[in-house]
């Protein structure tokens, strides 16, 4: 029978199935960071029990880290005690690769797995933090888990799960100029809404998924949990394979070659049934900028700030009157007149090279807009910093008048000093608009790099399609 | 972890849809390594007039008298009632360790986030899924009724209202045998160690570039 690219990756790692159908799921690769995991450590030690596989883990400090003046510390005590403790653990249990604060090559999580090869096409992957889906991208399944199941699977190497059921995202047609895959992540979002996946796992496909870069890929994919869904996927083709050749931890030599024989078979075959389809023409995707407190509240910048009126269902209808007064927006305004304080550029979701050369490319050689008190670049770990340092895209954002930051989460979720202030209002590339998200009483709009950094040089959202 | 069979509890309705977990519990409070303690910054940035910071006697803070669970009526709940998509965003247990914390032992929604859902039962909370309809109708009794009560029963797989009627629920067969036992997940797992070291050596075999 035709499988989809989830049913060949979910079968593949069975080990065990209740009579219910709840599964023990291999793992292959754990992703640990500092938040999510002391207390599944701690609880592995009451318990006395071991990890079971301590080379599936790869472990980095990114959530509390500043991003300035890293060779000082980390300043706030008790982010500096839960950096501390996650140095202790590994020290204490082990793993593959530790990237901890101050090394080359810490950054974000789900930047340095994929970066060095220690994410591979068939693999499971987890990790306490729900933009895990973006590993989905390398024809991986990838989740999100909570910390008890961080210690299930430090202490089993399996994780209890289900069967989702699959949804096809396909988007055919070529995306305009200046539109990128945060736009289709956005853009997929509006469509189906924010509980739209939720118990599937989503795979993206069509010709432009196939058209994007391992970079836009990942970003899709890491968006897929803020459209519900655990778990986002992309097939394996050349883009996977020649992303992956002669990274730290790819396979070499005849491994390689075995390797990817393997990797191309994980791709949904021709007639492969989805519970559910949905059709997007990548045509008709414009650049998105979000408005409200749910990614689901969006819109594209030809757009304007709907009214509750426009909504019939009730509770729905509350919730776009409680998002406005909360963002502190009037129906009917176009979204070009929306004026902006911050500019935050970084996150899981987009500071890969990619990104950050999307973004110089609109900067270069234009500033800041006065009435932007604070624009940041946060790379998304060390090798992208020193990437970006070797082609001069430092220069070019700080000319114009950006800050150029070390790696971390920074004001994704403002963990660190990075944050907003209450009522300031920000243009970020980062996954999640929710009310305090990026601090307590701050507006986060989502856009992508193209879009934040048209916003930055404009001083409100502009159309980027115009700049460059 | 705690055994949950039945519970009679008070009901606390919050009535908004898409809460996510970083309403349910902020950033500044993640940088605990305790699994405990969370329940006094539950929905913190709701529920108190100024910014909450780790560490502080949260009882001295000023309190939002408009935020639901700061009234009178609701204060002992149980029971928590929400609309669609609760526990939406990040994966962070925090979330259902702040809602124990504080005292509720069942949620109930129409739908609830994948990872949230997950959650909750591996910390003796039990998220319940019903349909609008009756959600709906609970939101307008609750409102309408001071000390409304509600009393499930997990073993039924039934919500009893106070006026006798009875809503059956949907709960994963294996869920709800740890749940009603309290049992601890790794322990179960572990009975499949030999499948799992089984399975493992084929896969060495299999993909050795895994292992490298």
């Amino acid at each position: 029978m035709a499988q989809t690219l989830y049913d060949k990756l979910w079968s593949s790692h069975v080990v065990h199935t209740e009579e219910d159908g709840t599964a023990l799921l291999y793992i292959d690769r754990h992703l640990v960071h500092e938040v999510t995991s002391p207390q599944a450590f701690e609880g592995l030690r009451l318990a006395n029990r071991k990890p079971w596989r301590v080379d599936s883990i790869v472990a980095t400090a990114d959530h509390n880290v500043p991003t300035d003046r890293a060779e000082q510390g980390i300043a706030d005590p008790t982010s500096r005690a839960q950096v501390e403790t996650l140095d202790a653990n590994i020290r204490a249990f082990g793993a593959l690769a530790y990237f901890p604060f101050r090394d080359k090559r810490q950054g974000i999580v789900h930047v340095i797995g994929p970066e060095n090869g220690a994410t591979l096409p068939g693999m499971t992957v987890v990790c306490g933090d729900s933009h895990t889906s973006t590993h989905g991208a390398f024809g991986c399944l990838a989740h999100g888990i909570g910390t008890s199941e961080v210690e299930h699977v430090m202490a089993t190497q399996c994780l209890l799960q289900k069967k989702s059921k699959s949804m096809l995202i396909r988007v055919e047609g070529e995306l305009g100029k200046g539109v990128s895959a945060k736009d289709i992540a956005l853009h997929f979002i509006g469509v189906i809404g924010t509980a739209g996946g939720t118990g599937y796992a989503i795979e993206f496909g069509g010709s432009a998924i196939r058209g994007l870069s391992m970079e836009g890929r990942m970003t899709l994919c890491n968006m897929a949990i803020e459209g519900g869904a655990r778990a986002g996927m992309v097939a394996v083709d050349d883009t996977t394979i020649d992303y992956l050749r002669g990274r730290p931890f790819s396979p070499r030599g005849d491994q390689w070659d075995r390797a990817v024989e393997y990797w191309r078979t994980l791709k949904s075959d021709e007639g492969a049934q989805f519970d559910r389809v949905v059709d997007i023409d990548a045509r008709r995707i414009l650049p998105q900028v979000t408005w409200g407190t749910s990614p689901e509240m969006v819109t594209d910048v030809r757009g304007q700030v709907p009214a509750p009126e426009d909504f019939a269902d009730p509770v729905k209808r509350e919730g776009v009157a409680r998002a406005l007064q909360y963002m502190g927006l009037t129906p009917r305004t176009p979204i070009d007149q929306i004026r902006i304080d911050k500019v935050f550029i970084g996150s899981c979701t987009n500071s890969r090279i990619e990104d950050l050369r999307a973004a110089a490319r609109v900067v270069e050689g234009r500033r800041v807009a006065d009435n932007v008190k604070l624009a940041l670049v946060v790379p998304g770990s060390g090798l992208v910093k020193a990437q970006a340092e070797a082609e001069g895209l430092d220069k070019v954002f700080k000319a114009a008048g950006f800050e150029w930051r070390e790696p971390g989460c920074s004001m994704c979720l403002a963990m660190n000093a990075d944050r907003l202030e209450p009522g300031e209002r920000c243009a970020s590339t980062s996954n999640r608009n929710f009310e305090g998200r990026q601090g307590a009483g701050g507006r986060t709009h989502l856009v992508s790099p193209q879009m934040a950094a048209a916003a930055a040089i404009a001083g409100r959202f502009a159309d980027v399609r115009e700049i460059v | 972890m705690k055994a949950f069979t039945t519970l009679d509890g008070l009901v606390a309705p919050l009535d908004r849809a898409n809460v996510d977990t970083d309403a349910i519990i902020p950033k500044q409070y993640l940088k605990s390594i305790k699994r405990s303690g969370f329940g006094p910054t539950l929905f913190d940035e709701w529920r108190y007039l100024d910014v909450g910071e780790p560490g502080q006697d949260h009882s001295k803070r000023p309190q939002n008298p408009d935020f639901v669970l700061n009234q009178p009526r609701f204060q002992g709940a149980s029971v928590l009632l929400v609309r669609e998509n609760f526990g939406c965003g990040s994966s962070r247990e925090h979330a259902p360790w702040a809602i124990e914390d504080f005292g509720f032992r069942a949620i109930i929604g129409t739908t609830f986030a994948d990872i949230f859902y997950s959650n909750c039962f591996k910390n003796g909370l039990l998220p319940i899924r019903l349909p609008e309809k009756e959600v709906e109708q609970l939101f307008l009794q609750c409102a309408g009724t001071p000390g409304y009560r509600l009393t499930i029963d997990l073993d039924q797989q039934v919500v009893r209202r106070p006026d006798g009627h009875a809503i059956k629920f949907d709960v994963d067969p294996f869920r709800k045998y740890c749940l009603l036992n309290g049992f601890d997940d790794i322990g179960l797992t572990l009975r499949h160690a030999d499948k799992i070291r089984e399975f493992e050596a084929r896969r060495r075999i299999e993909q050795p570039w895994l292992f490298a």
